[in-house]
């Protein structure tokens, strides 16, 4: 048979496509949504929580965080998703039953909090440490300072680079296929390969190739568009280029209290 | 204009010594400001006019020394509720970038003083209207002259109803054509009786508007006096030197 039309039948059967796709619409889309987006949300918060230690005058606030970010940004996501899905999975069984999920949510929201703890961070500390007396100086705690005035500038400039990482959770939110899902909890990924197992026939793992690049595309060029809006939209009287770079360190550890 | 103001206190700053590391730049700072006085602070940069205003209001710390307003020391105080009775305005405005004109204003009187939203809003109205920028409410900062933005920045102080107002160099990055509506805002608020520490290198306004004039050098009070005293006769040498450059 001619090879190229057996690669083309390899990749781009049309009845294989149609057989998982129901699956896939159904099973795979919607667990694929669960595990990133409830995973974006935790790794969030605990990337806040992370980036605000990082920043803390408190050695004992930093230095934890400093480890925990060093060791999830260092360790494979696999082997990370592996050790909390398999390693807590007795501890897991007794509190939900055998449902890996909330295991590999919890671990894709570990893996993700370290990254976005230090995109949050590097956003706080590029905030002029000008604004942060601002705000103490009209009687703002500094907890309120930070809430109302440091934190919603600079998680605004570091937006680009949070989406980047929501597509990074999109893409390992697939890893938890190591924990052994039952056939309704497969994600795209699983079901994409499981289709291919049966039929030795790869279209099902492009479809969910699509089904990715579906999820990823749309939000790549959102990135690309704040990060526009961003550029244009910066406050002129707000100082650029120079003192982005300021680290709100000085304001952090010397000054206002 | 008129401006809502409390009643205003006297301020004593005693002694007051301050390091960085080993750059001593605060070394026995005194100065008196009565009741409804206004002091301006001049002196040559790195001298430590700034560092003074921030030792004032407590966003920094100082090592020894004291500051009395109305007689009483405030070291014991919670330094939140001290800055809102001391205003403070800066150099850079330090508005808010991301919040609205009359969010800017609203902020402290919402979060500090617990003022409802709708109080706030009024206050903050009232507060734009005297410094002649109601209409401007909903503009984001960066859309105003720099002029404007300090007027906002003064009027987001003043909502606090302040009893003691500092300026550090509040017309010094403005364009010059933008200077004078700010120094006669600074000038309405002295005549109407605010106590002011105004950090400045407007000579013009220090012999106008100060009661008292004060030349800081090396982390001192070298020499204070009248106005008239100070820029007709001042005795110490370095004061004259410095006279003479910036006149
Ligand atoms: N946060 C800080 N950390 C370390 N050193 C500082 C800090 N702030 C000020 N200094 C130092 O303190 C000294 C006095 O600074 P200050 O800003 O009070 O001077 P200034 O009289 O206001 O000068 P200028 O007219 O240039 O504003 C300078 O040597 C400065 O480098
Ligand atoms: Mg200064």
């Amino acid at each position: 048979m001619d090879p190229l039309r057996t690669l083309w039948e390899t990749f781009f059967d049309v009845d294989s496509m149609r057989e998982a796709l129901p699956e896939m619409l159904t099973v795979g889309l919607p667990n694929t949504l669960i595990l990133a987006v409830s995973a974006a949300l935790l790794g969030s918060v605990l990337g806040m929580a992370l980036a605000v230690a990082g920043i803390s005058r408190t050695r004992w606030l930093r230095w934890p965080a400093r480890v925990y970010t060093d060791i999830f940004r260092g360790l494979p996501a696999a082997a990370t998703i592996l050790l909390i899905g398999v390693g807590l999975a007795p501890l897991g069984m007794r509190v939900w039953g055998p449902n890996p999920y909330p295991l590999g949510i919890l671990a894709l929201s570990l893996i993700a909090a370290a990254y976005i703890g230090e995109i949050f961070r590097s956003g706080i500390q590029s905030v002029e440490a000008a604004q942060l007396e601002g705000a103490r100086a009209l009687g703002l705690s500094w907890g309120t300072a930070m809430r109302v005035v440091i934190i919603p500038q600079g998680v605004r400039r570091v937006l680009p680079a949070w989406v980047n990482q929501l597509i990074a959770l999109i893409k390992d939110s697939s890893l938890v296929y190591f924990l052994g899902l039952l056939a309704s909890q497969r994600e795209l990924f699983r079901i994409g390969q499981d289709y291919a197992a049966n039929t030795g026939n790869q279209s099902a793992l492009l479809l969910a190739g699509l089904f990715y690049l579906a999820l990823t595309v749309p939000l790549t060029h959102a990135v690309n568009a704040i990060d526009r809006r961003l550029r244009q939209g910066r406050p002129a009287g707000a100082p650029d280029g120079d003192d982005d770079d300021l680290a709100l360190a000085g304001a952090v550890e010397g000054s206002p209290r | 204009m008129t401006v809502a103001t409390s009643e205003s206190v006297s301020v004593r700053v005693r002694d007051v010594h301050l390091s960085f590391g080993s750059n001593r730049v605060l070394r026995g700072v005194d100065l008196d400001v009565p009741r409804g006085a206004t002091a301006c602070v001049i002196g040559p940069s790195g001298s430590g006019k700034s560092t003074l205003l921030r030792t004032v209001n407590r966003l920094i710390e100082p090592d020894r020394g004291d500051v009395l307003l109305d007689g009483r020391s405030v070291r014991g105080d919670d330094p939140d509720a001290l800055r809102q009775r001391v205003g403070m305005v800066f150099q850079q405005f330090n508005l808010f970038p991301h919040l609205s004109v009359l969010r800017n204003v609203t902020l402290a009187l919402r979060r500090v003083r617990r003022l409802g939203e709708d109080e706030a809003v009024a206050v903050a109205r009232a507060q734009l209207e005297l410094v002649g920028l109601a209409a401007k409410a909903d503009a984001r900062p960066a859309q105003l002259s720099g002029g404007q933005q300090q007027r906002v920045a003064i009027a987001r102080a003043l909502a606090l109803q302040p009893q003691v107002m500092l300026f550090d160099e509040a017309t010094s990055a403005l364009d010059p054509e933008l200077v004078k509506g700010v120094l006669a805002l600074m000038a309405d608020l002295s005549a109407q009786g605010m106590t002011m520490i105004v950090v400045t290198h407007e000579m013009g306004f220090a012999r106008e508007v100060a009661d008292t004039v004060a030349f800081m050098d090396r982390g001192v009070v070298l020499e204070a006096g009248e106005p008239a005293r100070i820029f007709e006769s001042a005795e110490h040498p370095r004061l004259r030197r410095f006279l003479s450059q910036v006149l």
